[in-house]
C-alpha cells in the first residue's frame, strides 16, 4: 500500500494532469461498455425496464449465431467493406499520381481534392439520395436525357443498384482520405532510386512496382488504419440513404443494431450484436495497424 | 508525344476528375437556391431560370412557405454544443497531452493505448448503453448529455494532437525560462503554450468538425428542440409526406459552410490530424 502511495506522490502532477481525460472516458466509453457487456446476457426489452435483471447467460449470443438476417448484415458489411476499401485505395493511388504530375495548379487541385471531407456522412448520404433519386434525381434525368434509358432505374429500390449506390457514396466520401495521404508519401519520395532506375533501364511501370509502390504501402496502410477505425460512418450514409432497407437489402451491421435495439426494442440482443460490430472495427484496425508496422520494418531493410 | 502535350493532358485529365468529384456537392448548393417547383418538373430543367433565397428564408420561418421543421433551433442547439464540447475536449486534451508529452509516469503506454482504442467503438454501438444510462440519470434529450458524450470521443483525439505539437517544442525553451526564475506553469503559460498555439487551434477544429457533424449518438441522445442538432434535424424532412427538397438542400448548405471554412483553416494540420500525427507529412 505504500508503494502504491508513493507511486502517486511522485506522479502527482502527470496523474492530475490525465485524470480529467480518464474520467470523461470512464464515465461515457468505458462503463457504458461494462454495462452493455453486461445487458448482452440479459433478456433485456426497452419497453420492460425490470427484464433488465432478467439473466440469460450466452443465449443472445446463441440466438444471432443461428440468426440469418444477423449473418447476411454481416457478410453485406464484409462485403462493402472490402470493395470500399480497395476501390478507395485504387482510385486514390491513381489520383494521387496525377497530382503528382501536375506542376501548374497543384496546390488549387489539392485543395480541391479535400472537398468531399469536408461533408459529413450525413450529407454525403442525403447527396445521394437526392442524386439517385428514380423521379428528379440529377443521375436518372441525365441518362435519360442523353438517351442512355428510358426507364428510370431505381438506384436505391432495386438490390444490386442500392448497394452499389450505398458503396458509391461511401467510396466519393474517403477516396480523398486515401489520396491525400498517398499524396504525402509521393512527396516525401527521395528522387534517386527512381532516377537510378531509370538510368539502368528500367520501364516506367518497373519503376513503380518496385520502387514507388513498396515506398508508398505505409502511407496506403495508415489511411486503411485510419478508415477503419471509423468505417462505422457507413452507418450515417446508409440511415439517410436507404435506411438499410428496402426489405433489408442494404442492411448492415450497424443499421441492424440500431432496428433491433430502438424499433424492435430488444436491447439484450442489439448489445450482443453491438459487440460483434466493436470486435469487426478492432479487428480491421488491428490489421492493418500490423500491416503498417511490417510495411515501415520491410522499407527499414532496405 | 511532346512532353508539354502530356502535361496539359495530364492538368485537363485531373481537371475533368476533380469536376466528378465536386458535381455532386455543387448540384446541392444550386439547387439550395432554386425553387420546388423547379427541382419537380420533368422532363428536368438543367439551367436554373430563377435563383431564390426563398429557401432559406423559410427554413428559418421567414416568408410565406413557412417550413414545420425548427431549423433555427437546430442551429443554435448545434453552435452551443460544438462549441462546449470543443472547448471542453481541447482544455482536457490540452491538459492530458501535456502530461504525455513532458512526463514520465508509469502506465504511460498502457494509458495512451487504452484511450486510443476508446475511439474504434461505433457510435452506434456505444448509442446503446448510454442510451439507457442516460435516460435513467435523467440525461436524455438534454444538451448537457450530449456535450458530455461529444468532449470524450473528442478526447483522445485532442490529447494525440496536442502531444504531437508539445512534443515539437523544445523541452530546453522550459528548462531555461524556470533558470531565470519562472516556475513551471509560467514558462508553460509564457513559453510553450503560445509555441504550440496554432496547433492547439487546429486540434479544437477538428474537435469542432467532429461534433458538428456527429449523427449516429445524436440521432439516439436527442429527442425534441432541446437538444436536436443539424445533422438530425435533417432527417425531419424525410417524416414528412412530400419530401421538401429545396428546403433540405439549403439545410445542407447551412450545414457545410462553416465546415468549409474550418477544413479551409486547418489544411495545413489536416495530414498531421488525419495520421492521428502518426507521420509528419
Amino acid at each position: 500500500m505504500s508503494r502504491f502511495r508513493r507511486t502517486i506522490r511522485e506522479n502527482a502532477v502527470p496523474f492530475a494532469l490525465i485524470s480529467p481525460a480518464i474520467l470523461v472516458i470512464l464515465i461515457v466509453v468505458l462503463l457504458p461498455l461494462l454495462f452493455s457487456f453486461y445487458t448482452s446476457f440479459s433478456n433485456y426489452k426497452l419497453i420492460r425496464p425490470d427484464t433488465l435483471w432478467d439473466w440469460i447467460g450466452l443465449r443472445n449470443y446463441e440466438r444471432i449465431m443461428g440468426d440469418w438476417d444477423f449473418w447476411v448484415a454481416f457478410g453485406r458489411t464484409v462485403l462493402f467493406l472490402t470493395v470500399a476499401l480497395n476501390l478507395e485505395m485504387l482510385f486514390g493511388l491513381g489520383l494521387a499520381l496525377l497530382v503528382n504530375k501536375i506542376t501548374y495548379g497543384q496546390r488549387t487541385m489539392r485543395t480541391i481534392m479535400m472537398f468531399p471531407m469536408m461533408f459529413s456522412p450525413i450529407l454525403v448520404g442525403f447527396q445521394f439520395k437526392y442524386l439517385f433519386n428514380d423521379t428528379i434525381g440529377l443521375v436518372n434525368n441525365a441518362l435519360q436525357a442523353l438517351g442512355i434509358t428510358h426507364e428510370a432505374i431505381p438506384f436505391l429500390v432495386d438490390r444490386w443498384w442500392a448497394f452499389f449506390s450505398i458503396a458509391f457514396a461511401e467510396i466519393w466520401m474517403s477516396t480523398s482520405i486515401f489520396a491525400i495521404l498517398i499524396l504525402a508519401g509521393l512527396f516525401a519520395m527521395p528522387k534517386d532510386p527512381v532516377e537510378a532506375a531509370k538510368v539502368d533501364g528500367c520501364s516506367n511501370w518497373q519503376v513503380f512496382r518496385h520502387i514507388t509502390l513498396p515506398f508508398l504501402m505505409p502511407f496506403i496502410y495508415i489511411a486503411m488504419t485510419i478508415r477503419s477505425l471509423d468505417v462505422a460512418r457507413a452507418y450515417d450514409v446508409v440511415d439517410v440513404m436507404t435506411g438499410g432497407g428496402p426489405a433489408g437489402r442494404t442492411e448492415l451491421l450497424w443499421t441492424l443494431i440500431a432496428r433491433t435495439a430502438y424499433d424492435d426494442a430488444r436491447m439484450g440482443r442489439a448489445n450482443a450484436m453491438a459487440y460483434v460490430s466493436i470486435l469487426l472495427s478492432i479487428f480491421f484496425t488491428w490489421y492493418f495497424f500490423r500491416k503498417l508496422m511490417d510495411a515501415r520494418k520491410h522499407l527499414g531493410a532496405f | 508525344m511532346p512532353s508539354r502535350t502530356k502535361d496539359i493532358l495530364i492538368w485537363i485529365t485531373t481537371f475533368m476528375i476533380m469536376l466528378i468529384i465536386c458535381m455532386p456537392g455543387l448540384w446541392i448548393i444550386l439547387s439550395a437556391f432554386r425553387t420546388n417547383g423547379e427541382i419537380l418538373t420533368k422532363p428536368a430543367i438543367w439551367i436554373p431560370e430563377t435563383l431564390t433565397l426563398d429557401n432559406f428564408r423559410a427554413i428559418f420561418g421567414y416568408g410565406e412557405n413557412v417550413v414545420g421543421v425548427p431549423v433555427a433551433s437546430y442551429f443554435r442547439n448545434s453552435i452551443i454544443i460544438s462549441a462546449t464540447s470543443t472547448f471542453l475536449a481541447v482544455f482536457i486534451g490540452m491538459t492530458g497531452g501535456y502530461a504525455f508529452a513532458r512526463y514520465r509516469f508509469p502506465g504511460k503506454g498502457s494509458t495512451f493505448l487504452w484511450l486510443m482504442l476508446s475511439r474504434t467503438v461505433p457510435g452506434i454501438a456505444l448509442s446503446l448503453p448510454i442510451f439507457i444510462i442516460w435516460s435513467r440519470m435523467g440525461i436524455i434529450d438534454t444538451k448537457f448529455g450530449v456535450i458530455l458524450v461529444y468532449t470524450a470521443i473528442n478526447v483522445p483525439f485532442t490529447i494525440w494532437l496536442t502531444e504531437g505539437f508539445f512534443r515539437q517544442v523544445p523541452q530546453d525553451l522550459n528548462e531555461a525560462a524556470q533558470i531565470d526564475g519562472c516556475t513551471r506553469w509560467e514558462a508553460f503559460w509564457k513559453i510553450e503554450f503560445p509555441l504550440a498555439k496554432s496547433g492547439i487551434a487546429s486540434a479544437g477544429i477538428f474537435a469542432f468538425l467532429t461534433s458538428w457533424n456527429e449523427y449516429a449518438l445524436a440521432s439516439q441522445l436527442t429527442r425534441s428542440t432541446d437538444s436536436k442538432t443539424l445533422p438530425v434535424g435533417l432527417m425531419d424532412f424525410t417524416a414528412q409526406f412530400t419530401i421538401d427538397w429545396a428546403g433540405m438542400c439549403a439545410m445542407a448548405v447551412i450545414i457545410i459552410i462553416p465546415a468549409l471554412i474550418l477544413t479551409f483553416l486547418v489544411q495545413k494540420h489536416l495530414i498531421a490530424g488525419l495520421t492521428f500525427g502518426g507521420v509528419k507529412g
